[in-house]
């Protein structure tokens, strides 16, 4: 450790620059340093945090063992809170607090507080070390003849490009197409399970609806009444997904525009439920401006007008869902949806 | 020596043990003594350290319990609102985490916290290494390690975010999921690979799962690793002060007091993330309920570091275009792949950048107080600044809602501000790096602003200037002038043209608008002529020492003070009218 030299030895050691003689500044005695009672006294400090933090221990297992995990407090501020957790939180975490308060006091208190100086070396190695590396290299390529003979050479950086190769393949599994193969992503994106004659069900409680049910300006989450089967069937959430709508209704004459002709009942009209910008489902309905406010990044969809986007980062329109009633007067879808619903991608179009 | 206690003997009899298999006392003859310097802002990276052993330990507690699975399961803790109602069992498990595991809420929410405070650290590690100039050669490896410990942070926090299966989590990976459905040629596929088909499929939580818990964490360990290694064997940078140079490094020893403070401030760290996890809740996942891709609540909101993302989705204005059948989704592509690209390699870049610029190809272990690279600071805090705007945007909602403004307005004001404010933080910023510059050069001339006015026996006032301190002295003359590269000639001496002149020239304008304004330090005998001059002050101001009570001296003439040779003249001038 020869090349350290404690601070307050090095007299004036110039400053960066050398412009201007600096000497050190002096070094100023802590009460510690000078009063043995004040040492004692910060020792005791320092003692009495490492106790408490054992004592904080037995404070957390009384805890763990007595407090009924389903109680809760209510705290000012915190609202209603588990105190268990809490009870945990406070003794765990103050005895580890106080091992790190009496080590930093103990540190400030009483280890040396002087700096000291050590010296720098430029991270550039010394020339003979670099002589040296490069006699080794060229040692090496001399005696592997990567030079000499080209062919390995050639062959060996053939191989190490391809050897990967069946590490990406091993990936392609990772998703398989259902119907044996023959489905592009794309394609699956494109279709719902929406078709002619799909009784149209109220979301959760699978009711079907008779026209009647929905008020003008009213707002229904729906699905198709085949769902709670296809969902059984795949053992996922991908058909709803694609699947949910919304029903509105409003005042036929309100209507400025549909995407197709008479894609309403009665002025009842479907939209998807999914955002076109990235994909967030949207129910926030403003019946008034008929708005359709996605939560996610706001686009906002005027439905009395082809789900037109009207504001937002979404570059689509909502894709509305002919539909129309069956003989028992529930309503029903009259094809799938004319376009991929949801967020765009490349093979769309 | 004083090994003398049985457990020291011990532990010199294993030190010896070891050594004779790994030479590991010559480590420690070099090390045990090597000294740190010491500053709070070396703190942070310290915080990011052990916030991220405390993610570490809460983490691989929590895979005790957590199942990353998308089976249905009917729940059935004890969390009465969602008894009975189907869900994955990731969220159930994440419920039982919560509800019927004692501390399992606890170590739950330290490991959020401990997430949260750990990217947070990060960012602002990253400020300070950014503003002194910490980055430059030879460091400029760990600032790209930095950059991609930041970049795997961000990719942590939110796989992590993403693993229960709550309603906010599902609706972030279904944007996840747009965002990469809308990349060019290969989009669909990606996103058909990554999640196992379509949204949701149900391989999704397991395989996010391996990827947060061991891809990159694993990383994160190594890259920190390295990163330690390289401050180590490079030496901490240190602040300027008196006797700080930069070939020395002033500080304190590893042992006793670095160990003690830094272990010390481990504690600390993990004890305030075990009182915030007790204390203050977050991510409530069964307040949101279980996921279903047709449901979503209003106001979600992502967790802080995803928030710049979130913004520029937000900001961004509904560009799309179809080229022969093709569709390019630049509303998607430009915020959230575009941006955050271009972000990210600059910020990477920045330490070549700056070096090419300048042309320095010196170390630099002395830290350059941010107004000494006025160019750099404001570079800084124009990126800040839009980074900020980002984030604003990100929860625009919110503050639509909490200062009744239209969303369309704020959103419209930040698409113009994003042009307008940074460029003008860059001005401001500079300027005022400038001015302190100007500031500093005064001190060094005049010395600084006692606030004291003295009058003269002969009548005229002055206003009494001090030396400086030892220690401004060297923090001020710390500063480092660089000359601009000089404009190359179009033609050497001999008449032939100089083919790289353009690139040159380009090079050389750059450079003079880095280090153009640069106020110079003055000569040495400049300032030691300034600092002679004020210390004359001092002594005509040093008689005014009799006087016990300078202000109150002050205050009896009206807030100037009088050399008290001039009481004579005073009288008589009195005694005259
Ligand atoms: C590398 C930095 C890491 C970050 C930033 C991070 C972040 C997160 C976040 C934000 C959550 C959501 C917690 C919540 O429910 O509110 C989470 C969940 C989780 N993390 Fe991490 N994590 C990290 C590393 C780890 C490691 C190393 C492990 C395990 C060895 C782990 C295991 C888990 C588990 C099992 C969950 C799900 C359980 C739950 O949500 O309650 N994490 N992580
Ligand atoms: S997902 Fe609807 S606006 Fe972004």
């Amino acid at each position: 450790m020869s090349d350290l030299t404690p601070h307050d030895d090095h007299g004036s050691a110039p400053a960066r620059l050398g412009h201007s003689p600096v000497a050190d500044s002096p070094h100023t005695l802590r009460v510690a340093d000078t009063d043995p009672k004040a040492a004692k006294r910060a020792e005791r400090q320092v003692a009495s945090m490492f106790l408490l933090s054992m004592v904080l221990v037995v404070a957390f297992i009384v805890c763990y063992w007595t407090i009924d995990k389903s109680t809760n407090i209510y705290i000012p501020v915190f609202g209603e809170v588990g105190l268990m957790t809490i009870a945990l939180g406070l003794t765990s975490g103050l005895s580890i607090l106080l091992i790190g308060t009496a080590a930093i006091q103990w540190a400030k208190k009483l280890m040396p507080d002087v700096e000291v100086v050590q010296q720098r070396h430029e991270m550039v190695s010394p020339e003979d070390a670099t002589a040296e590396a490069v006699a080794n290299y060229e040692r090496g390529k001399e005696e592997s003849g990567f030079v000499r003979f080209p062919i390995i050479r050639r062959t060996l950086i053939g191989a190490m490009a391809l050897f990967p190769i069946p590490l990406v393949f091993l990936l392609r599994d990772l998703w398989q197409s259902p119907v044996s193969g023959t489905l592009t992503p794309a394609e699956i994106l494109s279709t719902t399970i929406w078709k002619k004659g799909e009784r149209i069900v109220v979301d959760a409680t699978y009711q079907p609806i008779k026209a009647a049910d929905l008020p003008i300006g009213g707002l229904v989450s729906a699905v198709p009444a085949s769902l709670p089967e296809v969902q059984e069937a795949e053992g996922n959430l991908n058909a709803r997904g694609k699947a949910a709508i919304i029903l509105i209704r409003m005042d036929p004459a309100e209507i400025v525009s549909q995407q197709g002709d008479g894609w309403d009942y009665q002025g009842i009209l479907a939209y998807s439920k999914i955002c076109t910008h990235v994909g967030c489902p949207i129910a926030l309905y403003e019946q008034r401006t008929h708005h359709l406010l996605c939560p996610c990044h706001q686009s906002t969809f005027d439905l009395a007008n082809s789900g037109n986007v009207v504001f937002g980062p979404a570059a689509r329109n909502m894709p509305q869902l002919p539909i129309g009633v069956d003989s028992e007067g529930y309503l029903i879808a009259m094809d799938d949806f004319s376009e991929p619903i949801g967020p765009s991608f490349w093979e769309r179009g | 020596m004083s090994t003398t206690s049985p457990v020291e003997k011990a532990g010199a009899a294993t030190a010896t043990y070891v050594d004779q298999r790994l030479g590991s006392n010559k480590f420690l003859a070099r090390n045990l003594g090597k000294v740190f310097p010491d500053h709070w802002s070396f703190m942070l990276g310290e915080i990011a350290l052990y916030s991220f052993i405390v993610v570490l330990l809460t983490g691989t507690y929590l895979t005790l319990f957590f199942k990353p699975s998308m089976v249905e399961v009917v729940y059935n803790g004890s969390y009465v609102p969602l008894k009975g109602i189907e869900m994955s069992e990731a969220y159930a498990s994440t419920l039982d985490i919560s509800f019927d595991i004692r501390g399992g809420l606890l170590i739950r929410q330290m490991h959020h916290w401990a997430a949260l405070i750990f990217l947070a650290a990060m960012t602002v590690h990253m400020f300070r290494v950014f503003f002194t100039g910490a980055f430059r050669k030879p460091r400029e490896f760990n600032w790209i390690i930095g950059v991609v410990l930041v970049t795997m942070g961000l990719l942590a926090g939110f796989s992590g975010y993403s693993l229960p299966d709550d309603l906010l989590s599902g609706t972030g990976l279904q944007i996840a999921r747009g965002i990469v459905q809308a990349i060019p040629v290969i989009g669909t596929w990606a996103a058909f690979l990554l999640f196992g088909g379509e949204f949701p499929g149900t391989d999704f939580i397991s395989r996010l799962y391996a990827i947060h818990i061991l891809l990159i964490p694993g990383l994160i360990l190594a890259l920190v690793t390295l990163h330690l290694i390289m401050v180590f064997t490079q030496k901490h940078t240190q602040f300027p002060g008196p006797g700080r140079t930069n070939d020395n490094v002033v500080g304190y020893p590893l042992m006793p007091v670095y160990m003690a403070k830094a272990g010390g401030f481990f504690f600390v760290v993990f004890g305030v993330i075990a009182l915030v996890g007790g204390l203050i809740s977050i991510n409530p996942i069964w307040i949101f309920g279980p996921y279903t891709p047709d449901q979503v609540s209003a106001g979600s909101q992502p967790d802080w570091y995803i928030g710049f993302l979130d913004g520029a989705l937000r900001l961004m204005p509904n560009w799309e275009s179809t080229i022969a059948g093709f569709t390019l989704s630049w509303n998607i592509l430009i915020p959230a792949l575009i941006v955050p690209g271009i972000l990210f390699t600059v910020l990477g870049a920045y330490p070549f950048i700056e070096a090419w610029v300048t042309g320095d190809k010196r170390e630099h272990h002395l830290l350059d107080r941010p107004r000494n690279a006025p160019t750099r600071t404001a570079f800084g805090t124009m990126a800040i600044s839009f980074y900020v705007l980002l984030l604003v945007g990100g929860g625009n909602d919110i503050i639509a809602t909490a200062f009744d403004v239209s969303i369309n307005s704020i959103i419209w004001f930040l698409r113009i501000t994003l042009f307008i404010i940074p460029p003008l933080v860059f001005v401001f910023t500079r300027r005022i790096c400038l001015g302190l510059q100007r500031r500093d050069q005064a001190k060094l001339l005049h010395g600084y602003e006692a606030g004291r006015i003295l009058r003269l026996p002969h009548g005229e006032f002055i206003e009494v200037h001090q030396p400086l301190s030892v220690k401004e002295l060297a923090v001020i003359t710390s500063k480092n002038d660089i000359e601009p590269l000089p404009v190359p000639e179009k033609a050497d001496i001999d008449g032939v043209k100089n083919k790289k002149f353009k690139s040159h020239n380009r090079r050389a304008k750059l450079s003079r608008f880095f280090y153009g304004d640069n106020i110079p330090l003055p000569s040495a005998a400049e300032i030691e002529a300034g600092q002679a001059h004020v210390a004359h002050d001092a002594e005509l101001e040093a008689p005014l020492a009799a006087y016990e009570d300078a202000d109150e001296l002050r205050r009896a003439h009206g807030g100037v003070l009088h050399h008290p040779g001039m009481a004579e003249t005073n009288a008589e001038q009195e005694a005259e009218r």
